[in-house]
C-alpha cells in the first residue's frame, strides 16, 4: 500500500543554515499529525516546505504516492491541493463568509459551488452568518471560517499552523477536538504544527517531536511519554528529571535512591554513566520509607500536590502526592521509587534509545 | 534557538513559475520584469551622467567662465531660503495645531494644506499680477497717499528673494503635514517626565519635543528642498537663472546637449546630497518611532493674547500661500471667462485629462507590478531595483526631459539611418516629440508617488493572505487581482488622484516633451503668463488649483480620521 504522506530525508536550508535536517516521516493513512517542537525547531519550514512555499534541498515529499518536492523542482501551492489554516487566520477582508469559504472553487459550476459553502458553513455551524464579513464575527467564529474555507477546495491534506493558539487554553482544547472530528469525517487528512503538547495530545494520533531541524521521534502520544526515545523527547513531553546513576558489575543501575534494573543498553559497560528518566508519578510518597528528601517547592493543584524535592547530592526530583499529604518547604519526606518501565540514557551524549 | 522558523517575509530561494525551482540566483519572469523595469527606468539619469562624462565643449568652457557660479549661487540660496522659510512657517502651525487648543484650531488643520493645490509658478504669476506697478496693491498705495511713481520703493517681487518666498507659500505644507505627524506621535508620558524633571513649557519643546521631531523636520525640509531646485516655473517667470533655466538656454539658447547634460548632472549631485541626507535622518526616525499607540497628551488651551497669536500664526501662511492668490485668479478669471472658456479651453482640458489620466493610471499599473513583484522576491537585487525606480521624484523635470530626450533622439536617428540604407527611405522621427516619450518622463518622474502609496498598502497586507491564496489555487498573478487590489482599493486611488494631480501641474518637462502643438493647461497657463497676459492666463490656472484641492481634501480626510498608532488608510 502507498503511504499517505511520506517524506524521505528531507533537508531544507536558508544558506548557509540548514533549518531542518534529515527528516524522514511516514503516514500510512490520511490520520491527523502533529509536529511538535519548541519555537525555532523547524516545524513551521517544514509544513511550509509541505505546503510548497519552501523547496528542499534534499530528499523528497510524497503525497499519495505523488512527488510534490525534490530538490530543484518544487509544485506549485496552488497545484498540491493542501490546506492551510494559519496562526492569523489570513481571512481575506473584503469578501464576506461565504465569498471568502468560496475563494477556492473557482472553476466549479456555480450551482455545485453554492451547495459545496453551504455544506462547509453548516459543518463549522456558522450558516446564518454567510453574509457577515470576517471582522464582525468573534475569534472562534472567525477560526471557523478558516477552516470551512481551507477545506472547500476538498484538500487532501489540511496544514494547521498553530491556528488555535490565539484562543484560550478550554476554547483551545474544544476547538481542537471539534476540527479533529471535522477532519475525519471529510476524510481529509490533518498536519499540526504546535509547540504545545496538550494541544497536540488533544488533536493528533501520530506526533513527531522536531528539535533543532531534527525529528527526534514518530509516535503516539502515549509512546512518546512512556518510551521517548530521545534524552529530548524525555525531558520535553510531560514532567520529570534525568536522575543520574552508574552501572554497576551486577548490571543494575545505581542510583541516590537504590538500584533499578534498567534495560540493556548495547554496549554499556559496568561502571558507565546513565540517566533514568524519573516522572513525577514515579516517585511515591511513602512516610514509611527510609529514603528521606527535602521539600524545596511546592504546587497545589487541588487533588493533588507536586513537589519538588531535592535529594542529599543535590539532584532534584519531582514527586505527585495526594493533597491531603500537606508538607512544609524545608520538611523532609519519605519517598520510595515505582518505575512501571524504565527509561535510561547514556550520560555522555543523547543518543541510545532504550524498548 | 532563534535558527529556524524565519519570518515569512524572508523567501530568498527563488520558485519558479512553473515549478522548476533551482535555488541558483536565476531570473524568472517576476524577476525580470521588475529588473527589467527599474533598469528602463533608469535611463534618463543614466543617459545624463554618461553625457555629462564627454569632454568639455566651448559652451561649457564659456558657462563655467560667466555664469556657473550664478547658477550654483542662486540655486543655493534658493535650497536654503525656502528650507528656512517652510520651517518658520511650517514647524510653528505643526506645533499648535497638533498641540494647543484655540479659535479656528480644527479647521486650520486641513486648511493649511490648501497651498498644496497651487503650482509655485502660478503663484508666482498671480503675485506678479498683484504687486507689480498696475496691480491692485500699487494702486492703492498711490491712491491712499496720493504718490506718483518717483515718490516711492516698492520691493521687487520678480527676484531671488521673491522667489523664496513664492516657493515658501506653497511648499511649507510639506514640513507642516510631516512635524504635525511627528508632534501627534510624542507621548504624553514623555513630556510628562520631562515636567517631573522640572521642564518649563518652553524648555520642554526646545529639549524634547522639538528633537524628537527633528527626523520628520529634516525629511520635509529634504523633500521641499527637492522641489525647490526642481522648480522651473518660478525661476524662469522671475528671471533668477538657477540650473534648471540654465539647463533650457544652454540647450534651446545655444543648442548644446553635452553642456546641458553636464549641467543637469551637476544638478543631480546635489539632489543625490539632499537624498542621501535624507536617508540617514530617516533611519534615525526608527529609534524614534516606536509604532505603538501612545497615550495622547491633552491639548494646551490657550488663552488671550496667545489665542490671537496662535490664530494668526496659522491664519498668515493660509492667507498669504491661498485664500490671496486663489481669489485673485478667481476675480482675473471671473473677467475673462467670457472670452476663455470655448472650444480652445475644452480642448486643453481635454488634452490634460486624458494625458494626466492615462499616465495616472500607467504609472499606477507600473507601481502595483513593481511592488508585487517585489513581494513575490524579496532578494537584494529586485530591492536595490526598485530603489532605484523609485529615485526619480528626486529628479528635476528638466533632467528628466534631457534623459529621455537624448536616448530616443539618438534611437530615431539610427534607425532612420539604418532604414535609409537598407530601403532607401527615410523614417523620421518615431519616439521623439511623441506622447510616448512625454509619458515615459511622467512615468520615471512621477512613479515612486504612486509606489510609495503601493508599498505602504502591501505592507499592510500579511504575507500569510498571498499563501492562503495560494493554497486554495490562486497563481501568483490571480492573488494581486483577487486579493491585494480588491483589498488596497483605498490607497490605489488615493495614488491614482495623486499622480494625476501631479501630472496636470507638470510643466517644464511637458514643456520640452510635448508633441508639436499639443497643449495643455499647465503649457498654456505658462505660454500667456510669459506674454504677459497674466489675467487671460487665470482661467486655466484656476483649473489646475481647483484639480489640486481633490488630494488636499484626501489628505485632510486622512488627517481628521488618523489617531497615531491607528493608520487613515487601513
Amino acid at each position: 500500500m502507498t503511504p499517505f504522506l511520506e517524506l524521505t530525508d528531507i533537508d531544507i536550508a536558508y544558506p548557509p543554515k540548514r533549518v531542518v535536517q534529515e527528516v524522514s516521516l511516514h503516514m500510512l493513512c490520511a490520520g491527523i499529525g502533529c509536529l511538535l517542537g519548541p519555537s525555532g525547531c523547524g516545524k513551521t519550514t517544514l509544513l511550509r516546505a509541505l505546503a510548497g512555499f519552501e523547496p528542499v534541498q534534499r530528499g523528497s515529499i510524497r503525497l499519495e504516492g505523488v512527488e510534490l518536492s525534490r530538490p530543484g523542482w518544487t509544485l506549485p501551492p496552488e497545484q498540491r491541493r493542501i490546506g492551510l489554516m494559519f496562526q492569523d487566520l489570513a481571512l481575506f477582508p473584503h469578501l464576506t463568509v461565504a465569498d471568502n469559504v468560496a475563494f477556492g472553487l473557482r472553476g466549479w459550476k456555480s450551482s455545485e459551488r453554492r451547495a459545496r459553502v453551504l455544506e462547509l458553513l453548516r459543518l463549522v455551524g456558522l450558516a446564518d452568518f454567510a453574509r457577515r464579513y470576517p471582522h464582525q464575527l468573534s475569534g472562534g467564529q472567525q477560526q471557523r471560517v478558516a477552516l470551512a474555507r481551507a477545506l472547500a477546495p476538498r484538500p487532501r491534506l489540511l496544514l494547521l499552523d498553530e491556528p488555535f493558539s490565539s484562543l484560550d487554553v478550554t476554547l483551545r482544547e474544544a476547538l481542537a477536538r471539534e476540527v479533529r472530528g471535522i477532519l475525519l469525517r471529510e476524510g481529509t487528512g490533518g498536519l499540526l504544527v504546535s509547540h504545545d503538547q496538550f494541544e497536540a495530545f488533544a488533536f493528533a494520533d501520530e506526533i513527531g517531536v522536531l528539535y533543532e531541524g531534527r525529528l527526534l521521534q514518530w509516535d503516539s502520544a502515549y509512546n512518546l511519554y512512556h518510551r521517548p526515545a530521545d534524552r529530548f523527547v524525555a525531558d520535553f513531553i510531560g514532567q520529570g528529571v534525568l536522575l543520574p546513576g552508574r552501572m554497576g558489575e551486577n548490571g543494575r543501575m545505581n542510583t541516590e535512591l537504590g538500584e533499578i534494573d534498567g534495560p540493556a543498553l548495547t554496549g554499556l559497560t559496568p561502571g558507565a554513566a546513565v540517566e533514568i528518566l524519573v516522572r513525577p508519578d514515579d516517585v511515591i510518597h511513602d512516610d514509611t520509607s527510609a529514603m528521606q528528601a527535602e521539600v524545596v517547592e511546592r504546587a497545589f493543584r487541588g487533588a493533588e500536590f507536586l513537589y519538588t524535592l531535592s535529594l542529599p547530592s543535590g539532584a532534584r526530583l519531582l514527586c505527585l502526592a495526594p493533597s491531603h499529604h500537606n508538607h512544609a518547604l524545608g520538611q523532609r519526606i519519605g519517598i520510595r521509587l515505582d518505575i512501571d518501565h524504565v527509561v535510561m540514557f547514556r550520560r555522555e551524549s543523547s543518543a541510545g534509545p532504550t524498548g | 534557538m532563534e535558527v529556524g522558523c524565519p519570518s515569512l517575509h524572508r523567501r530568498p530561494l527563488s520558485q519558479g513559475e512553473k515549478g522548476v525551482g533551482a535555488w541558483i540566483v536565476r531570473i524568472d519572469r517576476w524577476t525580470g520584469w521588475v529588473l527589467g523595469t527599474a533598469l528602463l527606468l533608469a535611463l534618463p539619469v543614466f543617459t545624463v551622467f554618461v553625457t555629462a562624462l564627454q569632454p568639455a565643449g566651448e559652451v561649457w568652457r564659456h558657462l563655467a567662465d560667466t555664469v556657473l557660479t550664478d547658477y550654483v549661487f542662486n540655486s543655493i540660496t534658493l535650497m536654503l531660503g525656502v528650507g528656512a522659510g517652510t520651517l518658520l512657517i511650517g514647524v510653528p502651525a505643526a506645533w499648535l495645531t497638533a498641540t494647543c487648543e484655540f479659535p479656528g484650531r480644527r479647521g486650520f488643520e486641513w486648511a493649511l494644506l490648501l497651498p498644496m493645490a497651487i503650482p509655485a509658478y502660478i503663484i508666482a504669476y498671480t503675485y506678479t499680477g498683484l504687486l507689480d506697478f498696475a496691480g491692485p496693491v500699487q494702486m492703492l498705495l498711490r491712491e491712499l497717499f496720493g504718490w506718483t511713481r518717483q515718490d516711492y520703493a516698492f520691493p521687487e517681487i520678480r527676484s531671488l528673494p521673491g522667489a523664496v518666498l513664492m516657493l515658501t507659500l506653497v511648499l511649507y505644507p510639506y514640513v507642516y503635514l510631516l512635524a504635525r505627524a511627528a508632534f501627534l506621535e510624542q507621548s504624553a508620558a514623555m513630556l510628562e517626565v520631562s515636567r517631573s524633571l522640572g521642564a518649563g513649557s518652553w524648555r520642554r519643546f526646545l529639549t524634547v519635543t522639538l528633537p524628537l521631531a527633528r527626523p520628520a523636520l529634516i525629511a520635509g525640509v529634504s523633500l521641499v528642498q527637492m522641489e525647490a531646485l526642481a522648480d522651473y516655473g518660478v525661476v524662469q517667470y522671475f528671471g533668477v537663472s538657477t540650473f534648471t533655466t540654465g539647463i533650457f538656454r544652454v540647450w534651446f539658447g545655444m543648442n548644446d546637449a553635452t553642456a546641458a547634460a553636464q549641467l543637469a548632472a551637476l544638478s543631480l549631485l546635489f539632489v543625490f546630497a539632499l537624498l542621501t541626507f535624507e536617508r540617514l535622518s530617516r533611519r534615525q526616525a526608527r529609534f524614534h518611532h516606536t509604532g505603538q499607540r501612545v497615550q495622547r497628551p491633552p491639548r494646551l488651551a490657550l488663552h488671550g493674547r496667545w489665542r490671537g497669536l496662535a490664530t494668526a500664526t496659522c491664519l498668515i501662511p493660509l492667507l498669504f500661500g491661498f485664500l490671496i492668490p486663489a481669489g485673485q485668479l478667481s476675480v482675473w478669471a471671473w473677467r475673462t471667462a467670457s472670452h476663455r472658456v470655448d472650444d480652445h479651453f475644452v480642448d486643453l482640458a481635454a488634452h490634460s485629462l486624458l494625458l494626466a489620466g492615462g499616465a495616472a493610471l500607467l504609472i499606477l499599473l507600473l507601481a502595483l507590478l513593481l511592488g508585487y513583484g517585489q513581494r513575490l522576491r524579496p532578494r537584494s537585487v529586485v530591492r536595490l531595483a526598485v530603489r532605484g525606480a523609485g529615485l526619480g521624484y528626486a529628479v528635476p523635470g528638466t533632467v528628466i526631459a534631457i534623459g529621455v530626450m537624448l536616448p530616443f533622439a539618438a534611437l530615431d536617428r539610427s534607425v532612420d539611418h539604418w532604414v535609409r540604407a537598407g530601403f532607401g527611405m527615410s523614417t523620421g522621427l518615431l519616439l521623439s516629440g511623441t506622447l510616448f516619450a512625454l509619458l515615459f518622463a511622467y512615468c520615471t518622474r512621477f512613479l515612486p508617488v504612486a509606489l510609495h502609496s503601493v508599498e505602504a498598502g502591501l505592507g499592510r497586507i500579511r504575507p500569510s493572505m498571498d499563501d492562503a491564496a495560494r493554497a486554495l489555487g490562486s497563481r501568483p498573478r490571480g492573488v494581486l487581482w483577487r486579493v491585494h487590489v480588491p483589498i488596497l482599493r483605498g490607497s490605489l486611488l488615493t495614488a491614482l488622484l495623486l499622480v494625476f494631480v501631479d501630472v496636470l501641474k507638470e510643466l517644464p518637462a511637458t514643456l520640452i516633451l510635448r508633441p508639436f502643438n499639443f497643449n495643455t493647461l499647465a503649457v498654456r497657463t505658462y505660454e500667456l503668463a510669459s506674454d504677459e497676459r497674466l489675467a487671460d492666463s487665470a482661467t486655466f490656472a484656476l483649473a489646475i488649483v481647483l484639480a489640486g484641492i481633490g488630494p488636499v481634501i484626501l489628505l485632510s480626510r486622512a488627517i481628521s480620521q488618523a489617531r497615531p498608532g491607528h493608520d487613515p488608510l487601513s
